[in-house]
């Protein structure tokens, strides 16, 4: 007998290595079945690439290729062999500032997908968790955020809170929740009606440990698949409110350079590759995402598969 | 289940008719969306009132206004909170304060822009639901068919996209030109100067210069929708009901039409509804990139500023319409389904 | 000429590169005003195999061998004869009594629709003839209006029955009608059934698990195991003195009460209906079959005429008559 077998052999485990062993077996299912998928794994090589590209901008062009003062090249100048993606209204490559964009549109859209995960399953699972008041007012508050719209109060939040990195994911973590909140919830509730939770219940386990110990593993594949489409959203969002002029204003996000080349006159000009390039990259990320997302709920739903 | 001794010809008087959603059910909806209006108003008025820091800075920051200005805010703001809570509620659209920028009460700047808005959304939104829909009937019944393949990653792929920069892509080639194709339509606006929009040549003119935002934001929405509607077929393809009909000897396409669309397309209208709040994002940036001087306009004028009393006001309105929509759509929904009128 | 002909018809699905034998040369016959019973477990092939009457089978399946209603092979029929011959000619009753009918359209509605489409009657002939049906299985006219999730289950089931018969059909095929339904609701809708199928004289094929039910409901019963039949023969002698083991261990499954005979026979089957794709050599069911022979395990025995019985078991074919 190997040394492997002795390992993968049930009896000598503790229960907590049963559980382990079959979520690694289940990840190990997920992954083939996952390769299997032609979108998803054209959306999985866009994203690496754009990753690959947000994390090694500093190495391909300075932080000074930012910079307004030091640009030397004429404006509005279309693409050729030493601009490839043409210039902006003031000289800078276009590709510098896509590059660049990069490290900020996904930071900023990850960042905020994940406070927006961390608030919607928080309260997804306690609105179908605890019942009568608490589950009540939860489930009201989760009602009236999601029929507000959002962009408009994503633009009150963003003027209270002023122009900065962390507010502007602070405004899109606080306003995209609802949707997950309520996807989780009604997951929630089925795990609810499920006899192991009712074996819990009659062992003694207090809310807290029902609540991450039995609902919080059974909803996390369905938080993750949604985690993938909310991340697309974000994106889009972020890209938005800079082009509403209401991004940091220190830092090159696409959305912002979309903002700038609009206030620049960049359509009258005809420069498409000012305002086309940072467009491609959000609908390339933005795509990526949402073809990942859509083959990962297929695999966790072969019933939604294709849709 | 009913009752084993009754007589079965008895227990059809049971389940009455019914045609129009009961009372409870209306009652219920409408008490959910003045909760929620409610909702909207408080938190408007604490939004802007609770943040750290001088409300007259924030409601004045970058702006000379003059010392008259500066002391009607302070008379406003520096009431009791539950003062002016009250003061609030008793007009929410005025804020209690003129609009900074315009110097003239919010609802008299904002009147006029309605309609533009109204006309821009409300056009896109019929072409958008009837293509999209139509669109999304034919790939969902043909699933995996050829149709279906194209017109899923076509959608997918407007669907990823932000409609602001779709609208100047579209504006840089069809309004400005480029390359073979010359600029065919306006840059922008809702009117030629000078023409009389209440005569036919007005009514052209209009159309010409909506030709473009309306396309942008149907091409944008119809793909939200289609993929909405297939989602929603693919759910109902299965359906037993849709053997029973089938057996019955309908063909293909009347099985479609009768049986499977009438029921997709109940769960689409409600998303559709819910989805509202994404149409009037689109609206705001869509406006702002053609110069239509609608609410949008008006909402991306009152950011630089900001023009607070303005954009609250604006805020309201936004919510206010939203929730009425979902409100319709939810008695609508129990008028159209039999199923949800209790 | 028999209403309808199967002629040694087999199904075969294919899912992932994989076929699937559903069903595997089956042969039966149903004559005009017959009621024909076929018993098994679920994934026997029943349900398949009675799809193809009106052509109804999934299009991921393969068909071989005939369909023959009056006389004419539903197989290869163009498919505008096939949808003129649904419902007009033969019609169903289906298995999932709760989701066979649309739930967005009134009672009325659904019950006129075959009407207008195969008959070309008006739409205030088609409401008289709708609150004749609806009578017929015992409930109100007015039933009409309603739409079907305001209606109990037994209730939906009539009116799949009153909607089997809005054309008249020579022919009503019914797949586990009462399944679904509770035990005392069964036992009215199955009365409503067999009494206008008797009435009308119509042409019945009745699809259960139940082999008691089958019993007194049908003139002949065929038992299916594992896509073929294994035994034929009238009702009563079929539930009576089963000959295959299968169809013995069917039988014990619904004893009848005060029969004293049943009071210490073994009943219930070990093991499970084996996979179609997968099937053990020789006689599918011998690994389950208390008394499996050598025999059992080479060859698959084939259906053999007895009198007026057909049985697939070699210890039938060997003694004559088992019991």
């Amino acid at each position: 007998m190997s040394t492997s077998e002795i390992h993968d052999n049930p009896a000598r485990l503790s229960p907590r290595g049963i559980v382990r062993m079959r979520r690694r077996a289940a990840l190990h299912k997920f992954t083939r079945s996952f390769r299997h998928s032609p979108s998803g794994m054209v959306g999985l090589c866009l994203l690496g690439v754009f990753v690959v590209v947000a994390v090694a901008a500093p190495l391909v062009f300075p932080r000074s290729a930012l910079d307004v003062t030091q640009a030397i090249a004429n404006p509005f100048q279309p693409p050729s062999w030493d601009y490839p993606l043409g210039t902006d209204d003031s000289g800078r490559s276009v590709l510098a500032l896509v590059v660049w964009g990069a490290r900020i549109s996904l930071l900023v859209g990850l960042a905020a997908t994940v406070l927006s995960m961390v608030i919607g399953t928080t309260v997804g699972i306690s609105s179908g968790h605890f019942r009568g008041w608490t589950g009540g007012a939860l489930d009201r508050v989760t009602d009236w955020f999601l029929v507000i719209p959002y962009l408009p109060l994503a633009i009150v939040l963003a003027t209270v809170l002023g122009r900065s990195m962390l507010n502007i994911i602070i405004v899109i973590g606080v306003t995209s929740w609802p949707g997950t909140a309520r996807l989780i919830r009604a997951q929630t509730l089925s795990v609810e009606g499920r006899p192991y939770l009712e074996r819990a219940k009659a062992l003694g386990a207090g809310h807290y440990h029902q609540m991450t110990r039995h609902v919080l593993p059974n909803v996390t594949p369905l938080v993750l698949a949604n985690t993938t489409l909310a991340v697309s959203i974000s994106i889009l969002s972020e890209t938005t409110l800079s082009f509403l002029g209401l991004g940091d204003p220190d830092n090159v996000s696409w959305g912002s350079i979309l903002e700038q080349g609009f206030q620049a006159g960049a359509i009258s000009q005809g420069a498409w590759w000012y305002l086309g390039a940072p467009g491609v990259c959000v609908v390339l990320v933005v795509l990526a995402f949402n073809l990942i997302g859509r083959a990962v709920e297929g695999i966790l739903d072969p019933r939604a598969a294709g849709r | 289940m009913p009752s084993v001794g009754t007589p079965p010809a008895h227990r059809g008087s049971r389940s009455t008719v019914r045609s129009h959603p009961t009372a409870t059910y209306v009652v219920r909806r409408v008490i959910a969306a003045i909760s929620t209006l409610i909702f909207v108003v408080l938190f408007n008025f604490f939004l802007f009132r609770v943040m750290p820091g001088d409300p007259i800075a924030l409601y004045t920051k970058g702006r000379n206004v003059d010392a008259d200005q500066i002391r009607l805010l302070r008379a406003a703001l520096d009431k009791p909170l539950g003062e002016q809570l009250l003061q609030y509620l008793t007009n929410p659209f005025s804020a209690g304060v003129d609009s900074v920028k315009y110097n003239a009460p919010v609802w008299e700047v904002i009147g006029p822009h309605v309609w533009p808005t109204l006309l821009l959304v409300g056009t896109a939104t019929l072409i958008a639901t009837t293509i999209g829909v139509w669109l999304g009937i034919r790939s969902g019944w043909n699933r995996g068919g050829h149709f279906d393949k194209i017109s899923t990653n076509v959608t997918l792929v407007l669907y990823s996209m932000p409609e602001f920069w779709f609208g100047m892509i579209i504006l840089i080639v069809f309004a400005v030109g480029m390359g073979p194709v010359p600029g065919l339509f306006p840059t922008g606006g809702l009117t030629t100067p000078g023409v009389d929009t209440s005569t036919p040549a007005g009514w052209l003119d209009v159309a010409w210069h909506l030709a473009l935002p309306v396309t942008t934001l149907a091409v944008i929405y119809l793909a939200e929708y289609s993929l909405i509607m297939r989602a929603s077929i693919i759910e109902e393809a299965g359906q037993d009901y849709l053997q029973t009909a089938r057996a019955k000897g309908l063909m293909d396409a009347m099985v479609r039409r009768r049986h499977a669309v009438p029921n997709a397309l109940l769960p689409t209208m409600t998303l559709v509804f819910l989805n509202l709040g994404f149409v009037v994002g689109g609206a705001i940036t869509i406006e702002y990139v053609f110069s239509i001087s609608g609410l949008g306009s008006l909402t991306v004028d009152a950011l630089s500023g900001p023009d607070v009393p303005l954009l609250q006001a604006l805020f309201l309105l936004f919510s206010a319409a939203v929730i009425v929509a979902n409100l319709v759509a939810d008695l609508l929904y129990g008028y159209f389904d039999p199923r949800v009128r209790t | 000429m028999a209403l309808l002909e199967f002629d040694d018809v087999s199904i075969t699905y294919h899912s992932r590169g994989v076929d699937v034998p559903a069903v595997r040369g089956v042969t039966l016959s149903v004559a005009a005003g017959e009621t024909l019973g076929i018993a098994g477990e679920s994934g026997c092939g029943k349900s398949t195999l009675t799809s193809t009457v009106l052509r109804m089978q999934p299009k991921s399946a393969t068909v071989t061998g005939e369909v023959r209603l009056n006389g004419r092979n539903v197989l290869t029929l163009p498919w505008g004869q096939v949808r003129a011959l649904r419902w007009a000619e033969a019609s169903m009753v289906f298995q999932g009594a709760m989701h066979a009918l649309n739930p967005v359209q009134r009672v009325g509605d659904q019950l006129a629709e075959p009407l207008v489409l195969h008959n070309r009657v008006s739409a205030s002939k088609a409401a008289v003839r709708v609150s004749e049906l609806l009578e017929m299985v015992g409930l109100p006219a007015r039933s009409a209006r309603v739409y079907p999730h305001q209606l109990s289950g037994g209730q939906k089931q009539r009116v799949m029955i009153a909607m089997a018969l809005a054309c008249e059909p020579q022919l009503i095929v019914a797949d586990e009608p009462t399944t679904a339904l509770d035990v005392m609701v069964q036992a009215q809708v199955l009365d409503v059934l067999q009494g206008l199928v008797r009435e009308l004289g119509v042409g019945l094929v009745f699809i259960s698990h139940d082999l008691s039910v089958l019993s007194t409901t049908c003139d002949r019963i065929a038992v299916m195991y594992a896509g073929r039949v294994v035994e034929e023969g009238p009702a009563a002698d079929v539930f009576d003195h089963p000959q295959h083991p299968y169809a013995t261990a069917l039988a014990g499954a619904f004893p009848r009460v005060g029969d004293t005979r049943y009071r210490y026979a073994p009943s219930g089957l070990p093991g499970d209906p084996p996979f179609p794709g997968d099937l053990p050599v020789g006689c599918p069911f011998h690994p389950r079959c208390p008394g499996a022979m050598d025999e059992c395990r080479m060859a698959e025995p084939p259906l053999l005429q007895i009198g007026d019985r057909r049985s697939a078991c070699l210890r039938v074919h060997s003694t004559g008559e088992r019991s």
